[in-house]
C-alpha cells in the first residue's frame, strides 16, 4: 500500500478492503529480442517527444554489436544525434555507421518524406507523366503537407528497405505525431482517401454517373463539388482531377500499395516497442497503442518507460530525508550546509520516483500482460555513439542487475506484502 | 498585446503554458479566452472540467474579477458555420457532414482546417460588444512548433491552392491580424537539445513569414539545491560520500557510508543535469527573445501550481512592459 493510498480517507460506507497491490509487471529481455535472428523488423512507438528515435538508435546500435546486419530508419533526429549516425547527406539512402569492434554493421538513414513519395511516382510512371504529377500544385501539397504523408512514407520507406533483403533486422522510428496510433491509422486513411470514391466522384462524376446505383449519391456529390469549388476555387478542383487522372493511370492503387505494406507489420519476425516518459498523457497514448495493438493481433514486446528517476537508495523515504536535513541543519558544523542539501535533493528524487512508480504501476494494473523495462534519464542529451552504447545497456541489461537491486521493471523496489 | 499564440514542441508543455498564461493576463480583471485548436481536451483534463463543447465556457477565475474561457474549437462546426454565415448553407452543410464529404474537404485541404481554425480565433480577438472588445486577450494552444508557421501562415498556401473563391479573402483578413503588433507568437522550450533547436527553426521561420514573435519561455527548469560552489564541484564529479559521511553521522542518520555514498551520487546527477541544462541557457539567451523561466513541479500539475506558474508569468509580462515602454 502507498503513502498515498494511507493518507486517503476511507469511504465511510464501503467495507475496508484488504488493500491490493499493483501487479509487477514482468521482465521485458529485449537482447534476446534483437539478437533472435528470426526478428526481422522493430518498430518503436509512442507520442511525441518521448524519446523514440534515441531508443531507435540504441537498440540498432546494440543489436549490431550482437551481431546483426541493421539498419536503423529514423525519421526525426536530432542534429547532433544525426551528425553522429553519420546522416550528414540527406539522399534518403541508408549509409553504414562506423562502429569499432562491432560484430555486425549498423546502417543509419533518415527518412526524406516529399523525396521517398517522389521515387514512388516516378518508379511508377512513365517519364512524361511522373513529370506532370511532379510538377501538379495539389501532388506538391500532398507530398509535403498533407496529414499522414509521413506515416505513410515511412511505411512505404519500411516496405523498401524490407524488399531490398540487404539488411536482417529493420528498426523503425516512427513519426513525431501526436498519437502514437497515426503510424497505424495514416497509411490506410491517405489511401482510402486517394483510392476512395469521394474523389472518383468529385473528380469525374460523369465515369460513374452511369453505374446503376450510384445516381443519387452522384447527384449529391455533384452539389457538393460546386460548394467545395466555391470555397476552394475552381482550380483546385482541376488539380485534383489532373491529379488523380494521371495516377490511375500510373500504378494499381494506392490502397493496394498501403495495404501491402500494412500487411508487412503482420508477419512473423515483426515486433513493437512502445516507448513512453512516466508522464500521464505519454502513458495514456502507450495505453491506446497497446489496446490497438492487441486488437490487431500485433506482437508487442514491451513498454520502454523512458527518462524514469530512480533514486540511489530507497533506503531512506522523502520524508525521513527532509527530517534527517533539518537535524543535520541545527546539529551544524563542517559540511551540514552540503549535507542537507543533499538530503534535499534526495527528498526530492524520491518524491519524483513515487509519482513515477505510480504512473507505472496504474499502467501494469491495466494491462498487466505488458512487460515493462525502465531507462533512468541521463543528465544531458544522448548524442555520440558512447551516448547510444550507454542507453543500449539500459534497454537490454538483465533484468535485476542493477547497482540498487531494484529490477528494470521498476523505479522504485516493490514493497514487501 | 491582445493575440497571444503559445506554441512548442510536442513535450514540452505547451498546453499548461497557455492556461497559465491565460490565468496570468486575467489576474486584476481582464476577461481572457483560452482557445485549444488540436482537438485534445487538454485544457478540460488540466482545470479538471468535463470535455469542453464547442461554446465559450467559464473555466476559471483569476484575482480582481478576471475570468478565464476556454474553447475547443471543433473544425466541422467551424466550417459549418462558415457555411452559414457566407452562403446561407448550414442544412446543406448538415447533409455533407452526414455523407462524410466535410471530413473529405478538410482532408483535400488541410490548409482549409487552419482557415477555419484561425478565422475563428481572428474573430474571438476582433469581436466587440457595445463598442468594447469582448475579450482583453486571448490565448491560443497552438499546433506544435514544427507546423506552427504553416498553421498561422495559411495564406500563402491557400493562396497557392485556391487562387481565387472567398477563402482567399477570408485567409487575407486573418493575416492581417495575425502579422499585426497586437499578436505575438511565444515558444515553450525545455533546457535540452531538441526542442531549443527546433525553438530556434521556428523562430527563424516565423520571422521570414512575418509573424511578429514573443518570449520564450523555458519550461520545467532544475532549479540548483546547492550553492554555487558545491554545485561545480559535484557536476565535476568531485563529491564522494566522504564529503557527507561526518555531517550525516554528527546528526545520528543511519546507514552509515552506503547511504552517504548514495546520495553523494544523486547530488553529483542533479548537478549535471543543471550544469547540462545551464549550458543551454547561452543558446536560449543568443535567440534573442525575452525569456521567462517555469520551474519543475515536483508534484502532478493541478489548479494550484498552474496558478503558481502564472504569478511568474505575470511578473515577466509586467517586467515586458516596462521594458517596452521604457525603450
Amino acid at each position: 500500500m502507498s503513502a498515498e493510498e494511507v493518507a486517503e480517507p476511507r469511504a465511510t460506507r464501503a467495507p475496508a478492503r484488504p488493500a491490493r497491490p499493483a501487479p509487477l509487471a514482468a521482465p521485458m529481455d529485449l537482447a534476446a529480442l534483437i539478437a533472435d535472428p528470426d526478428t526481422r523488423i522493430l518498430v518503436c512507438c509512442g507520442s511525441g517527444g518521448v524519446g523514440k528515435t534515441t531508443t531507435s538508435a540504441a537498440l540498432a546500435l546494440a543489436a549490431a554489436e550482437a551481431g546483426r546486419t541493421v539498419v536503423v530508419l529514423t525519421i526525426d533526429p536530432a542534429r547532433r544525434l544525426a551528425q553522429s549516425l553519420g546522416l550528414v547527406e540527406l539522399d534518403n539512402e541508408p549509409r553504414q555507421v562506423d562502429v569499432p569492434g562491432a560484430k555486425g554493421e549498423l546502417h543509419a538513414m533518415m527518412l526524406d518524406m516529399k523525396r521517398t513519395f517522389d521515387d514512388v511516382v516516378v518508379a511508377h510512371s512513365t517519364p512524361e507523366r511522373a513529370e506532370a504529377i511532379l510538377a501538379n500544385p495539389f501532388y506538391q501539397s500532398l507530398s509535403s503537407s498533407f496529414s499522414g504523408t509521413q506515416e505513410y512514407m515511412a511505411m512505404e520507406k519500411l516496405g523498401q528497405l524490407r524488399a531490398s533483403e540487404q539488411w536482417d533486422l529493420i528498426i523503425v522510428d516512427t513519426p513525431p505525431s501526436r498519437s502514437a496510433l497515426d503510424f497505424l491509422d495514416a497509411p490506410n486513411r491517405m489511401s482510402r482517401f486517394l483510392d476512395g470514391p469521394m474523389i472518383r466522384l468529385l473528380t469525374a462524376p460523369a465515369r460513374v454517373g452511369g453505374r446503376a446505383g450510384l445516381r443519387f449519391a452522384s447527384a449529391g456529390f455533384m452539389f457538393f463539388t460546386k460548394i467545395i469549388s466555391k470555397i476552394l476555387g475552381g482550380q483546385l478542383l482541376r488539380d485534383i482531377s489532373a491529379f488523380v487522372a494521371a495516377l490511375d493511370t500510373m500504378f494499381g492503387g494506392f490502397r493496394e500499395r498501403a495495404t501491402a505494406t500494412y500487411e508487412l507489420l503482420h508477419r512473423p519476425g515483426t515486433w513493437f516497442v512502445v516507448v513512453a516518459t512516466p508522464e500521464p498523457d505519454a502513458l495514456r497514448e502507450a495505453s491506446y497503442f497497446v489496446e490497438r495493438l492487441s486488437s490487431e493481433g500485433m506482437p508487442l514486446a514491451g513498454l520502454v518507460l523512458n527518462r524514469t528517476h530512480p533514486p540511489a537508495t530507497s533506503a531512506l523515504s522523502a520524508t525521513r530525508a527532509e527530517g534527517a536535513a533539518e537535524e543535520v541543519t541545527e546539529a551544524g558544523g563542517a559540511g551540514a550546509e552540503l549535507a542537507a542539501a543533499a538530503l534535499r535533493v534526495h527528498a526530492e528524487r524520491m518524491v519524483q520516483a513515487a509519482r513515477e512508480q505510480h504512473l507505472a504501476d496504474r499502467f501494469t494494473s491495466a494491462h498487466p500482460e505488458v512487460c515493462v523495462r525502465t531507462v533512468p534519464a541521463t543528465s544531458g542529451d544522448v548524442h555520440d555513439l558512447e551516448g547510444l552504447r550507454a542507453m543500449g545497456a539500459e534497454l537490454t541489461g538483465p533484468d535485476a542487475d542493477t547497482p540498487t537491486g531494484t529490477p528494470r521493471t521498476r523505479v522504485l523496489p516493490a514493497r514487501r506484502p | 498585446m491582445r493575440l497571444h499564440v503559445v506554441t512548442g514542441k510536442g513535450g514540452t508543455g505547451k498546453t499548461t503554458v497557455a492556461a497559465a498564461l491565460a490565468l496570468a493576463l486575467a489576474a486584476g480583471g481582464g476577461s481572457v479566452l483560452l482557445v485549444e485548436t488540436e482537438g485534445r481536451q487538454g485544457i478540460a483534463q488540466l482545470f479538471d472540467t468535463p470535455p469542453l463543447p464547442y461554446e465559450e465556457r467559464r473555466v476559471a477565475v483569476a484575482r480582481g474579477h478576471g475570468e478565464v474561457k476556454a474553447l475547443a474549437i471543433d473544425v466541422e462546426e467551424a466550417l459549418l458555420d462558415y457555411l452559414d454565415m457566407f452562403y446561407n448553407l448550414r442544412r446543406a452543410g448538415r447533409a455533407l457532414r452526414k455523407m462524410g464529404a466535410i471530413d473529405f474537404a478538410t482532408a483535400i485541404a488541410p490548409g482549409l482546417r487552419d482557415v477555419l481554425i484561425t478565422g475563428k480565433i481572428k474573430e474571438a480577438v476582433t469581436r466587440r460588444h457595445d463598442g468594447r472588445p469582448v475579450y482583453d486577450a486571448v490565448v491560443v494552444d497552438a499546433p506544435p512548433t514544427g507546423r506552427i508557421t504553416r498553421f498561422l501562415g495559411v495564406t500563402a498556401e491557400m493562396a497557392e491552392l485556391a487562387r481565387s473563391g472567398p477563402i482567399k479573402t477570408q485567409s487575407d483578413g486573418v493575416m492581417a491580424v495575425l502579422r499585426s503588433p497586437q499578436t505575438a507568437v511565444h515558444l515553450v522550450t525545455l533546457l535540452e537539445d531538441m526542442p531549443v533547436q527546433e525553438t530556434a527553426d521556428a523562430i527563424a521561420e516565423l520571422t521570414t513569414a512575418g509573424l511578429p514573435l514573443g518570449s520564450v519561455v523555458v519550461n520545467m527548469a532544475t532549479e540548483p539545491v546547492l550553492p554555487p560552489a558545491e554545485l561545480n564541484r559535484a557536476a565535476r564529479g568531485l563529491l564522494t560520500g566522504a564529503d557527507l559521511a561526518p555531517a550525516l553521522a554528527a546528526a545520528h542518520l543511519p546507514g552509515g557510508p552506503a547511504v552517504a555514498d548514495a546520495l553523494a551520487a544523486e547530488v553529483v546527477d542533479h548537478a549535471r543535469r543543471w550544469a547540462s541544462q545551464d549550458a543551454l541557457r547561452d543558446e536560449v539567451e543568443a535567440l534573442g527573445r525575452p525569456i521567462v523561466e517555469l520551474p519543475l513541479m515536483a508534484g502532478p500539475m493541478d489548479l494550484g501550481s498552474l496558478f503558481e506558474q502564472a504569478a511568474r508569468l505575470e511578473d515577466h509580462l509586467r517586467a515586458e512592459v516596462v521594458e517596452r515602454t521604457g525603450a
